[in-house]
């Protein structure tokens, strides 16, 4: 299981920067689609919002996968409360 | 435990379920009546109004949410539980009365549309500050072995929250009438909420510190810097993402699609009536909120990790059938070929086009099939002035369904929701396990909103990104909760410990 946690880790590790590069590009398409005026301006703004939002989450899923590949989810069950 | 204890117990759940059921009250009544606030507080062009209504749904929802929940996290770790829920309870209950007071465009101009921004940006930060102390102050309170039981109270306060608001809404607008309603009656259930948030304050009031904090305070233990701590330490840190990516993105998405998506889907894509798409969650709900308290309980007898896992793996697994289900049983466009039983008479309309030259002729009538289900019909044939081939066509809208059906639809939204509860039951006491106490509030706010707020609230902009893809179905928006609930179960399967409910 070790083996197979720190495996999937260089999955998060792609995975990670290859969603943030599609939602890229579906964002510019999707504004490119809009029309102009209000309508386009609305569009970069939820777009904008959602990216905005979608950046931190996928600079954590890469570090999930880091911390993975590096084996320091190897003892998940180990973790103690330690106040 | 003891007579006395069983009574503080109770206490600490009643009140801080009650508060935290006022605050989903008070975010769900925005949501019901956004078509309503739009046309009394937003100005009628309609360009102004979509970003206005942008900023209040997205900047709410997806950034302000997190925001609050580090705010306030931070704020409950350093000064406690109690007076920081009483915060968030004051935060949300005052907006929301405020936002009944807010007169309208007409009166006050482009004044009356920002102010409901602000307000309804103080209800996201309120909200995304509140579920982290109810959940981490009852689960401090529990005894040891029962937080699952204990937590799973406040896990109701969510679907409650919606199914009195819905209830509400409908009471007042069925009191008043429709016109009035739509004057000045869609206030009341705001302005309703300041007595239901006096009542809650006076209890919470009442309450004292939860034992666990008062300890760590008593020996100085709190945390200096709980954002630092959670967030820049490793062994801290890497808990809040596999709490993240682990369960609450896969929790989120599994909620979301049970509690909204099937309603939405049902009314807009399969044509469904207005009342009978609500009355199918209503029955729903009513079924299915039970089963928070006794996933919740379950979880602190065999863990919490594959509830809520096979939570996910049933979403992923039935989801597609159970809504081409919906699709193929309101197919009424197939059924009236063989079924037909009445027609009623043509209500014909004919319009000049926008442009001054083409016209449109409108033909509504109100068909009834053999099972007593109806529907109206409505085609639209344009007719252009240049003398292109005309162009028609058949919408069928406003659907109403047979006993059968009906009762189905129910069946069929309530299995959803009993997967909400299989996720969303144990995930409290989950997340209150997976840190220490000086850091508890802010690490578990995080995770669980960004999972809620941001990959659940995201399921109908996806969805409705994925429909407008060549070749897509109208289930083709799926994918994305299945999608996120299936990583979400990899993740979880293989990276996530059975057995913090032993701690």
């Amino acid at each position: 299981m070790k083996a197979l946690k720190r495996l999937l880790g260089i999955i998060w590790i792609v995975l990670a920067p290859t969603s943030l590069v599609f939602m890229i590009i579906q964002m510019v398409e999707k504004i490119s689609l809009a029309g102009s005026g209000i309508e386009r301006l609305n569009t970069s703004l939820q777009w904008g919002i959602i990216l905005f939002i979608f950046i931190p989450v996928a600079i954590g899923l890469l570090i999930f996968g880091l911390y993975s590949l590096k084996g320091e989810y190897d003892d998940v069950d180990s973790f103690e409360d330690n106040d | 435990m003891n007579t006395e204890n069983k009574n503080s117990v109770v206490k600490v759940i009643g009140a801080s379920s009650l508060g935290t059921l006022i605050e989903w009250y008070d975010f769900y009544i925005f949501g019901s009546l956004a078509t309503i606030i739009g046309s009394k507080l937003f100005p009628s062009d309609a360009g102004a109004s979509a970003l206005i209504n942008t900023l209040a749904i997205f900047a709410a929802g997806f950034i302000v949410r997190p925001f609050g929940a580090l705010v306030f996290g931070r704020l409950g770790d350093l000064i406690g539980r109690k007076y920081t829920f009483l915060l968030t309870l004051v935060l949300m209950g005052g907006s929301t009365f405020l936002i009944g007071l807010i007169p309208s465009y007409e009166t006050i101009g482009y004044a009356a549309p920002i102010l409901v921004l602000i307000l309804r940006l103080v209800q996201g930060l309120a909200l995304g500050g509140e579920y982290g102390g109810a959940a981490t102050y009852v689960a401090e309170h529990a005894p040891k072995g029962r937080r699952g039981f204990f937590t799973s109270w406040i896990q109701t306060t969510a679907t409650l929250g919606l199914f009195i608001s819905l209830g509400v809404i409908v009471m007042t607008k069925n009191m008043l009438g429709n016109e009035a309603f739509a004057d000045w009656g869609w206030r009341v259930p705001f302005l309703l909420s300041i007595l239901l948030v006096v009542v809650s304050i006076y209890i919470r009031m009442k309450m004292h510190e939860s034992p666990e904090f008062s300890r760590l305070k008593s020996e100085g233990k709190v945390s200096k810097n709980p954002l630092k701590e959670s967030f820049s330490k490793k062994e801290n840190f890497k808990m809040v993402l596999l709490a993240l990516f682990g369960a609450a993105m896969g929790q989120g998405v599994i909620w979301y699609t049970g509690q909204f998506y099937a309603q939405s889907f049902i009314e807009n894509t399969c044509m469904v009536d207005f009342n009978d798409s609500r009355y199918i969650l209503l029955w729903a709900i009513a079924f299915g909120t039970p089963f928070f308290v006794v996933f919740g309980a379950l979880s602190d007898r065999i863990g919490r990790k594959w509830i809520m896992l096979t939570g996910m793996l049933l979403g992923i697994l039935f989801y597609r059938p159970i809504y081409q289900n919906f699709l193929d049983s309101t197919d009424y466009a197939t059924f009236e070929k063989t079924e037909l039983k009445s027609a009623g008479t043509p209500v014909v309309v004919s319009q000049l086009a926008d442009n001054g030259k083409d016209s449109t002729i409108t033909t509504t009538t109100l068909k009834t099939l053999n099972s007593g289900a109806t529907y109206k019909e409505i085609k639209t044939q344009t007719i252009f002035a240049d003398s292109s081939p005309a162009v028609e066509k058949v919408v069928l809208k406003e659907k109403t369904l047979d006993n059968g059906t009906f009762w189905k639809f129910v069946m069929m939204v309530f299995f959803q929701v009993l997967l909400v509860t299989m996720v969303y039951g144990p995930i409290a006491a989950f997340l209150v396990e997976l840190f220490p106490t000086k850091i508890r509030y802010t690490s578990m706010s995080l995770p669980y909103h960004i999972g809620n707020g941001v990959f659940g609230g995201l399921v109908p902009f996806i969805a409705t990104l994925i429909i407008s893809y060549p070749g897509s179905t109208p289930l083709s928006g799926l994918w994305y909760p299945i999608g996120i609930a299936a990583i979400c179960l990899v993740i979880g399967t293989i990276y996530l410990s059975n057995n913090t409910h032993k701690r």
